[in-house]
Formats: structure tokens, sequence, C-alpha cells
């Protein structure tokens, strides 16, 4: 049976339908929008929190939507073991709400970024990578002012170790060079997941790069890994999926 | 009762904006500035709350919502009101 994607929309996301589209459309999967008001993940097996500028970024880019109401139950989902994947704003949100661990910094250059840049993928062994290989370079766009990823050196250690990183940006040929590292993130980072593995943040637009009229195709590994992973693994999850139903009814 | 809150980077972590004001600043011929700092300022109004409860209701806001403890501390001080 196919998997049911849900994309949250909250007031100033702008990449919403360009996600339901690819997902609905493209990847030919069922989509629902998620409001940020509601309560109620409507039985879907991945959340993406998509692009844009929640609530205006007013304090900090993603500070203010990690309160609404359904991100507590995005929480809980993902506590749970829920595929969540977090999209440029939604990563944003991610490390606000705490899923996934660090803070993103205003761009090195302090210029907003919107342009295509290659990643490498780091890990293939994840719910975001599978479909793809180690080492892979993919060219997908940015759209960003913050996405200058930060953690402490503690922590940084930490995800490198339990490799956790996912993405890192890369010049065409897959080398991590300093010019390629466009906003400066630390490590090059442009992906983790977290421990995990079950929750995914990214700052480029893999929606922005599933068509080949769109010039690129290759953020379609991302969805095309999450939906071999669920699809596989579905008939086993089915008895904890009831269950929970039943304890909410 | 109104309290003033101040959050900026901590100082492991760099400030990019900050540097920038920095340059300008010494482009003028500020010389004697050797490091600037950019952060927020929220000035909150408070009601019914005594001084004991402002001291324990202030930093809980500004570690949960108002600064990102991982990137920003907070300073903060009682304006006007007990």
């Amino acid at each position: 049976m196919a998997m049911k994607f849900g994309v949250v929309q909250f007031p100033g996301s702008n990449c919403d339908f360009d996600t339901f589209h690819v997902l609905s459309e493209v990847m030919k999967r069922p989509t629902v929008m998620l409001w940020h008001k509601d309560h109620d993940l409507q039985g879907v097996d991945c959340v993406v929190l998509p692009g844009g500028f929640s609530y205006g970024d007013y304090l900090r880019s993603g500070a203010i939507a990690r309160f609404s109401p359904l991100m507590q139950e995005v929480k809980a989902f993902a506590r749970r073991g829920g595929r969540v994947l977090g999209i440029c704003n939604g990563f944003q949100i991610l490390l606000e709400l705490g899923l996934l661990p660090g803070a993103m910094l205003r761009n090195k250059d302090l210029k907003f970024l919107c342009q295509h840049v290659y990643v490498r993928i780091e890990n293939d062994r994840t719910d975001f990578t599978r479909a793809g290989t180690k080492g892979q370079v993919l060219r997908i766009p940015i759209a960003h002012f913050d996405g200058n990823y930060y953690a402490p050196p503690r922590v940084l250690r930490e995800l490198e170790r339990r490799e956790q990183v996912v993405f890192r940006y890369c010049d065409a040929g897959g080398e991590v060079t300093e010019a390629a590292n466009v906003n400066g993130s630390l490590n090059a980072i442009a992906g983790i997941r977290n421990e995990a593995g079950n929750v995914l943040g990214l700052m480029p637009h893999p929606e922005r790069a599933s068509e080949r009229i769109l010039g690129s195709e290759d953020g379609r590994t991302v969805f095309e890994s999450l939906i071999l992973g669920l699809e596989r693994a579905r008939p086993a999850r089915r008895p904890a999926a009831t269950r929970r139903k039943a304890r909410h009814d | 009762m109104r309290v003033r809150i101040l959050v900026s980077f901590k100082d492991s972590v760099l400030d990019p904006q900050g540097q920038t004001v920095k340059n300008a600043l010494h482009t003028m011929g500020y010389a004697a500035v050797t490091d600037v700092r950019q952060g927020k300022v929220f000035e909150l109004d408070l009601e019914g709350t005594t001084r004991k409860e402002a001291e324990a209701l202030v930093p809980e806001i500004a570690r949960r919502v108002l600064a990102n403890p991982i990137i920003e501390k907070f300073a903060w001080e009682i304006l006007k009101g007990q």
C-alpha cells in the first residue's frame, strides 16, 4: 500500500504547494495538507515541514512555529519513530523544536542566498538517502538567509561520530571546499538526522529539483528513499499504528 | 512592572553582523572600537508580579522563547515597578 505524506502549512510557508505537488503528482503518493492549528496528523506516515518564512521569521527563523498546536503532535510523532523531513525553514523549525541539535546563524556573507548548490551524500544508510549512494553529488537549489549551521564543539563531534551528517556542501566534483560551503556552516553541514534516524533537516530544497523541466531531478532521491523504506516496512508497522489509533479513540 | 531583556550571541559564537558594524566603524576612523556584538532588546510589562516572581519568570521566558540558549545569552533588569 502506498505511504501517505503530510505537508504542514504555517502562516508564511511558501514551499507548501511545491512540496505537495512533487509528493502527489511526481512521486504519486497520497498527500494531505496539515494546518498548523490542527491537532490531527491524519494518519500520515511522513510529516514534511516545507520551506518559507513561518510567522515572518519573527524573533528567529522557526522560533514561533515550534509552539503551534500541530507541532506538539509532530514532536510526539517523531518520538514514536515517525518520519519527519524538514526542508529549509522546516529544518530551522526542527532545530528550534529540539528534534535536531544545533542552531542556524545568518549566512557568513550576510546575504540571502538563492542558487543551485552541490551537496554530497555522506551517509546512504538513512531513511532519507537509501535510494542514493555515499559520495553521490546532488545538484539542488538553496534559498535562505539563516543557513549557517552551528553546534557547540561537543555536539558537532557527536554528530560526526554517529554519522548524523547526511549532506555536506561540496563542489561539482564532490570536493568539500570553503568556496563551496556558501553559507559558512560548520563542517559544511547541509543536512543532519537525529540520533534515532527518523528525523532529517536539510537547507537545500529537494522539491525544487524533482522534475527534469526544472533543471535537476536530484532532489527525488530524498523522497524516493522515504517511499522505499516506508512501503517496504509497512506490513510490520501496521499493528503498532492500529494500537495507537485505538488509544486515541 | 517593566523589565528589559537583552539577548546577544555567546562569546563563542561568531557574530557576522557585529563584525560588519565593527568594520564600518573602522572605516569611519573609530580605531578605538575593538569589537562589536549585536543583540536584541525586549521590554516586557508584567502585571501582578512581585520582584521575587519576576526573578523566576523572566529568565524562564528568556530561556524558553526570547533567546536560543545554543547560540545566545541574555541579561535582564527591572526598568520600573517593584
